[in-house]
Parts: C-alpha cells; structure tokens; sequence
C-alpha cells in the first residue's frame, strides 16, 4: 500500500498554474488557483464532486478556457498558446479521461495506432505494431489487442484509455479520476499502474480524485481543492493532521484500509 | 484558441420569448461560425482523403436500400397516378415526359436528400453527440488531433458527394420504376420511353439537379454534424441531437429546394 519512493526534481516545475479563476455563468468554480506540479512528481488533487479538479485539468490540457491567470506547461503559456504550438504540446501530455473515453468504433489496436498513426507521419507498420505491443504489455491487456471497447470491463477500459496516452510517451499524465466506478481489487491495480508507469516512463502527473485510498497509494503530494481554492497542500499525513472543520470530514468519511 | 466543448452561450434577456428569440439568433449565428470553420479547415492540408472515402461509403451503404425501394416505388406511382389525368386529354403518349420532368427536375433529388436526412443526418447526429458526451472528441483533441477536421469536415465533404450521387442513381431508378409501368400498361417500347425521357430534357435540368443534391448533401451533414458536435447533457442530449438533426435538416431542405426552383426558373 505504500508508495514506491522515486526521484522528484524540486527545483523543475513542468507545470506552474497562478492565480487562475474560472466560472461557469455565475458560479466560480475556481478562484484563484496557484499550483506547480515538479518533474517526477505525482500531485493528487483531492476533493468533493462539483469543486473544479475535472475543470482544472481541463483548463492545464487547453480544453477549456480560463477567464483569468496563467497556466505554464512545459514552458509554454496555455492561456496564450496558438493552436499549432498547443496541439503539438498536447502530444506530450497524456490524458486519462474518467470514462477511459476510448473510440467505440474502433478494435483496441485502432484505438492506441489512433494518437501514434496521426502524430507520427513517417512511422514505419513495424514501428507502430511494436508500439502497440509495448503498451499493451505495459498495462498487462495484450490478450485484448483486437477486442473492441465494448467487450472490455470498466478496469481493462481504464488501462486501455491510460495505454492509449502513453503510445506518445507523455512527459505529464493527467487523471480524472482513475478510480472511480471500479472495484476495490481493480482500483488498487489501478493505483499501482499508475505508479509504474511514474517509474517506467518517468512522468510526471496530477491526478483527480475522491478517493483516499487513491491518494495515498500514488501522490507524493496532496492537495485539498476546497470552495474553488487549494486549502491544504502536502504528504498525505500533513494534509489530513488538521481539525479544520472543511477538510476533516472529507477524512472522516472515507475509511481507509 | 477555441474552446471546443461548447458553442458560445446566448445572452441572456428578460422574458421567455426574447430569450427564445435570442436562443435562435445566436444558433444562427453558431451555424454560421461553424460553416465558416469548416470552409477553413476543410481544404487546408493534411487532407484526411482516406476517412472521407470512408465516410462516402458509409453514406452510400446506410442509404442505398432505402433509397432503391422509395425510388422505385416512387417512380412506379407517380406514372400510375399521372396516367388518368392524361388520359383525359388522349394524351398517354406523354406520360414519360412528364415522368422524366417530375424525376429529373424534383423528385429525385428532393427525395434522396429526405431519405438521408433520416438515415444519415440522425446517424451522424448520434454518433458526434455520443462522441461528445462520452468525451471521445476531447479525447481526440487532447492526443494531438484536431476532432473538428478528422470528424466534421470529412462527414460533409462525404454527403456532399455522396448525395448528388445517391440523387443520380434515384433518378435512374425512378425512371426504372415508370419505365416498367408505362410499359406494363402501354406497352411501350424501352427505346421509345427512353427518347421520349430524353426529348423534354435540357442542360439545366441536370445541372439545377446537380446543384440542389449538392446543396442538400452540404446542408445535411452540417446540419447532422452541428447538432452532434455540440451535444450536451448526456444520454439525452444524444437523442435530441439525432431528432434535431433529421428535422432541422428536412425543414432547410424545403426551404433550399423553394430558393433553388425559383432561381432556375430565372433561366428557363
């Protein structure tokens, strides 16, 4: 259940957010956010549904638009961003979505060539199989290469949306709620896939969720996204050795193993 | 940067009718936004020549049914229901011309486009919707591909063509259909029929055909393409998209084929 230690460069934020605000009509989601996430570094953002950490991923990944701040990916402004530059940033970060959001058209092997056979021009049919193996077999569902999405359960969905996003070898793995829907054993496996592929590919990722048990197993830091602010932000034990009053029910009703 | 979840929001105004009337306006001018988009995007490089191919095929395949047994039937009728009205005046002998006019000028394109309207446009509004609230198109657009391109511009380039092609074949068909009737009935020749089809015809009585199948194959996929790209609320917001896709698209059908009609009588 403990996390493997891995090596965080503290000196290298890859992603460094200030003061960013974001409303949808009247109701501020976020209200003035600042976070950097380091270089090898897992940061979990925890919180209740409905507080922004979906958005705030969304924002970083340029899907959505922030009304005020700034957001630096790998030193490039988001906010400011032409479309080209940002569609050639967003090859190097990976997205998990909640619902793995994998093409329902399409076998699993058109699902991870999709991102590799569009970014890569000049890949050679040998390249791309051997892609394909090599990720599949690093979320352990080769047997499934030509099934298609609907035949897969919700936990082979989640590795297959998470293989999909390291077939372009990201240097930020973004989240949203990884766990969420799957069983106790899956989301456990879910975890630890998560932190292999920190070691393995070393990323370094933000990772949405509600669950503790999440939170402990894969972030090196925590931090507790509460009223459209970061309330607290460390270790685990630093974030939840408070009395306050927002942040310890949070604790309390999540019963961790 | 454009934010590609949502079209923009209208603004919002006091009484439920000015909103209403400011929903409509604000659609319009979505639409427009999206049409300019696609003219923009459409045919700059890298063109996704394999995938409108594809989605031709898929257009075609989805309709070709369909489109064969309502072309048929509609040819056969239309002969049958003309008949007794020429024969009043002993004028039988003028049935395929009149089959010939009705199909070629009207029937054929305006049928096609309603029959794809249902069968295409809802699919496309299905599928896009369900891409989109399923956050496939996000996924899409977060793995270094742009959604609006590989999904919108090829699905209306691919009615566009397919379309005038379906509209030719229902013609074909069509005059199948009135050629087996009047022979049936008159005992018509098919060299007859077929120079008495011809005679009546002239240049822009194919081209106004073209150009109308190519009008409603455009407005079929932007309209299928609008309503599914910008989806929301879910499940239901699916089945909204694919219903509002087949209306929207029959109702500007109409209205193009009023516009058109009254342009190439212009030149007649």
């Amino acid at each position: 259940m403990e996390k493997p230690k891995v090596k965080i460069d503290y000196k290298n934020a890859v992603i460094s957010i200030r003061g960013l605000e974001k409303s949808f009509e009247d109701y501020a989601v976020l209200r003035g956010i600042d976070l950097d996430l380091y270089q090898g570094e897992n940061l979990v953002v925890l919180g209740r549904s409905g507080t922004g950490k979906s958005v705030l991923i969304k924002l970083i990944s340029g899907l959505l638009k922030p009304d005020k701040g700034t957001i630096n990916v790998l030193g490039n402004d988001v906010t400011t961003i032409s479309d080209k530059a940002l569609q050639e940033l967003r090859i190097r970060i990976g997205f998990s979505f909640q619902n793995s959001a994998l093409y329902d058209s399409m076998t699993v092997r058109k699902n991870l060539e999709f991102p590799l056979v569009r970014n890569r021009k000049h890949i050679t049919r040998p390249e791309i199989d051997t892609a394909v193996e090599t990720v599949l077999d690093a979320v352990g569902l080769s047997q499934t290469i030509n099934q298609m999405p609907a035949e897969l359960s919700g936990g082979q969905r989640k590795r297959i949306g998470i293989a999909r996003t390291l077939i372009l070898n990201p240097e930020i793995m973004l989240y949203d709620e990884p766990t969420a829907g799957l069983d106790p054993i899956t989301c456990i496996e879910i975890n630890d896939l998560i932190n292999e592929v920190q070691q393995r590919y070393n990323t370094s990722s933000i990772i949405i969720t509600h669950d503790l048990t999440c939170a402990k197993m894969t972030g090196d830091r925590i931090a507790m996204l509460l009223d459209g602010q970061f309330q607290r932000t460390g270790s685990f034990d630093e974030v939840f050795d408070t009395t306050d009053n927002r942040v310890k029910p949070f604790f309390d009703y999540n019963f961790i193993q | 940067m454009d934010n590609v979840s949502t079209p923009p929001p209208a603004k919002k105004t006091g009484s439920k009718f000015k909103k209403s009337l400011s929903d409509f306006f604000a659609s319009l001018y979505n639409i427009h936004l999206f049409i300019v988009r696609f003219f923009k995007e459409a045919f700059v490089p890298p063109f996704e020549l394999k995938e409108v191919v594809r989605q031709c095929y898929e257009v075609g395949v989805r309709s070709f049914t369909l489109i064969t047994v309502t072309g048929f039937i509609v040819g056969v009728i239309f002969t049958k229901q003309s008949r007794p009205s020429l024969s009043t005046f002993g004028a039988n002998s003028w049935l395929p011309s009149l089959v010939s006019i009705a199909i070629m000028r009207a029937l054929a394109p305006l049928v096609t486009a309603l029959i794809a309207s249902g069968k295409v446009g809802s699919s496309i509004g299905a599928e896009l919707g369900s891409m989109r609230v399923t956050e496939q198109i996000d996924a899409m657009e977060v793995s270094g591909t742009k959604p609006f391109k590989f999904l919108v511009c090829t699905r209306v380039l691919a009615t566009t063509i397919a379309i005038p092609i379906l509209a030719t074949y229902t013609a074909f068909i069509g005059l199948l259909g009135g050629y087996l009737n009047v022979s049936f009935n008159e005992g018509t020749s098919y060299t007859t029929f077929m120079e008495q089809v011809f005679q009546p015809l002239v240049y822009l009585d194919f081209t106004s055909s073209l150009i109308k199948s190519i009008v409603f194959g455009f407005t079929i996929g932007i309209v299928g393409c609008y309503q599914g790209y910008y989806s929301t609320k879910g499940t239901e917001g699916v089945g909204k998209a694919a219903n509002g896709a087949v209306v929207t698209a029959m109702f500007l059908v109409f209205i193009e084929e009023i516009i058109i009609v009254q342009i190439t009588s212009n030149f007649r």
